[in-house]
């Protein structure tokens, strides 16, 4: 599994990485791995505000739908546009060209609460 | 079956071939407006005896359970008696009409009746509705009941469900589609549903569980009454998922678990056919405090004559006319024919079938939750490195079986949900041991024969990663 150890993680298998003044949000390697053959993914509308751990899109492979939710409280700025020609993207660079959407966070020391790479790791081992 | 690829209507087309031979106009002649005419139109040209091959030769490439095993999990897949389709064809069914009007529809409002009856005592509840027309469909109607019912005590303010993550997997969009707000919540490492996470999702907001039980990985929820009883302590009515009913008509009446309202299949359990969209039947039953609000209009009694009521509160119609009116005659044959007894055997020997099967796989293909099962059990198909469940779906198809379901339920990675049913002989669930064995060695030994699976099918393995991302819908020939 690969892992972005300047992310940090959702149980649920989200990670927000810092970027500047917003944060990039994406699945983890291990989720796509999960998920399998990604079909379709879908994105909010930026400008959109959602809670922590509220789904802000679903993401579907051949196998299930799945949501996906923000790891932390935010206002969705910018979604990734490739991923509609391209949503194998997801499957190819989870942690880099499949990046889902980017949000500025309502409290961005909510990063600090959310899991770090190792922790990340013994989580999804459990699986 | 019919192995041999098949060419499309349109390949098989020859120009100024023709199936009828057309009288001379014997009309005078009008020209149609050139604005509506079409300088090309792509019809295929073909006799009829070319056409009524090619469709004999599609329908013996049918899988069907009166061909094949079929052991799709949670489908239950049993064989249909056909003495069903007999009852069902008698011409005083078959030539009826909705619109004749309930004094000349005695017998059919009649049947409609009994079979309410028998339905609501097999799961206990005082009265039961015919009108949805799928599992899904009756799943609707008991969430807008729980709905309805909570606007009625004035808590409009209850819109939240709970669904375990071993539920069905119609029931968060049955929720959705009633206008109601999904919380999940996880099983424990037994496959139960954790108390102390369903504690914590109540509050004033709780309209309802919805609840499978046995759930999806095949086991039965033990603490079902308990479960119930905190739902209705904090203002909550609990749904009862009957998908799979299979595994205890007959043996407990899911009512006096504290179930409130519940749906059943009788396209699966009391062996209507299905598989192919329909037609199907969701019977609703209702405990008393719902029954009000059943969906209608249902048969009743009254007097010495049948009718067709709405109930007094009820959530309306779900279906035109009366429901699917051949498959309740189907399932109303199949409920006399087995009585209550039979019922039993049926639910006992199809979780004897499935605890047969579990125990000779177990050791080979990994079972998540092992304890024993109900009707059905989910192994996983990941026991070799680069094997995958659907290598082993696939490679089941050239040996003749029907995969079982795959990938589902989603709390079991690499699934392989297997649901024998009853109605199996010993020799066919030990032939599909057999294969699945013997595939499980393919897999060490020869992995690119599952890879490529299934060799022996007019098409082999189906890219179905670009059927999905570049779907082509229309014939490009």
């Amino acid at each position: 599994m690969n892992i972005d150890k300047n992310a940090r993680y959702a149980a649920s298998h989200e990670y927000a990485l810092k970027a500047g003044d917003v944060f990039v949000v994406g699945i983890s390697d291990h989720a796509q791995s999960a998920l399998g053959d990604i079909v379709f993914v879908e994105l909010p509308a930026v400008g959109k505000t959602f809670k922590q751990g509220e789904a802000f899109g679903v993401i579907e492979s051949v196998k299930a739908a799945s949501d996906v939710y923000l790891p932390m409280a935010g206002t969705i700025t910018e979604v990734n546009g490739n991923l509609e020609a391209d949503p194998a993207l997801v499957n190819r660079e989870p942690h880099g060209g499949g990046w889902l959407i980017k949000f500025k966070a309502a409290n961005p020391a909510d990063f600090n609460a959310l899991l770090d790479a190792a922790a990340y790791e013994t989580e999804a081992a459990k699986e | 079956m019919n192995l041999q690829p098949e060419l499309l209507v349109y390949e098989l087309s020859s120009p100024g071939r023709v199936g009828v031979a057309l009288p001379d106009c014997d009309v005078p002649v009008t020209a149609l407006p050139t604005a509506l005419l079409r300088a090309e139109l792509k019809l295929p040209e073909l006799d009829e005896l070319t056409v009524v091959r090619h469709f004999t030769r599609l329908s013996q490439k049918n899988f069907s359970i009166d061909t094949q095993y079929y052991p799709l999990g949670s489908c239950t897949m049993k064989y249909n008696p056909k003495v069903n389709e007999v009852a069902a064809s008698l011409p005083g069914w078959r030539s009826t009409h909705p619109l004749v009007g309930a004094e000349f529809s005695q017998g059919a409002i009649e049947l409609m009746y009994r079979l309410q009856d028998s339905l609501n005592k097999i799961g206990g509840f005082v009265a039961g509705s015919l009108q949805p027309a799928a599992g899904a469909h009756g799943e609707l109607a008991g969430v807008l009941m729980i709905r309805a019912v909570q606007v009625a005590r004035g808590q409009a303010q209850r819109t939240t469900m709970i669904v375990p993550d071993s539920a069905h997997g119609t029931n968060p969009a049955t929720c959705t589609m009633a206008g109601m707000k999904v919380v999940t919540i996880a099983s424990d490492s037994d496959g139960a549903i954790d108390l102390t996470a369903l504690k914590a999702a109540c509050n004033d907001s709780l309209a309802g569980i919805m609840i499978t039980n046995p759930s999806t990985i095949g086991v039965f929820e033990r603490n079902m009454k308990q479960i119930a009883d905190i739902v209705h302590a904090a203002g909550g009515l609990v749904y009862g998922d009957g998908a799979n009913m299979n595994a205890i008509a007959g043996i407990l009446r899911p009512a006096e678990l504290g179930i409130d309202v519940m749906h059943y299949n009788l396209h699966k359990t009391f062996s209507t056919p299905h598989g192919g969209g329909g037609p199907g039947v969701g019977y609703v039953g209702a405990a008393p405090s719902l029954a009000d609000f059943l969906p209608g209009p249902i048969a009743v009694k009254d007097g010495n004559k049948f009718v067709m009521r709405q109930p007094a509160k009820s959530i309306g119609r779900l279906k035109a006319f009366y429901g699917n009116f051949g498959v309740l005659v189907r399932a109303y044959t199949y409920i006399r024919m087995l009585g209550g007894d039979g019922l039993r055997k049926m639910a006992e020997n199809a979780v004897l079938n499935a605890n047969y099967l579990k125990a000779r796989l177990e050791k080979v293909y990994p079972v998540k939750y092992p304890r024993r099962c109900m009707h059905e059990f989910v192994a996983m198909g990941n026991f070799v490195d680069g094997i995958h469940t659907l290598d082993i779906a696939k490679r089941l198809i050239d040996y003749g079986f029907h995969p079982p379901t795959i990938y589902f339920p989603l709390i079991v990675p690499e699934a392989l949900m297997i649901e024998p049913t009853e109605t199996e002989n010993k020799e066919t669930l030990d032939a599909f041991v057999e294969v699945m064995l013997k595939i499980a060695e393919e897999a060490r030994a020869n992995p690119e024969l599952l890879h490529d699976a299934p060799h022996h099918t007019p098409v082999g393995r189906l890219d179905e990663v670009s059927a999905a991302r570049n779907p082509v819908l229309c014939y490009r020939g």
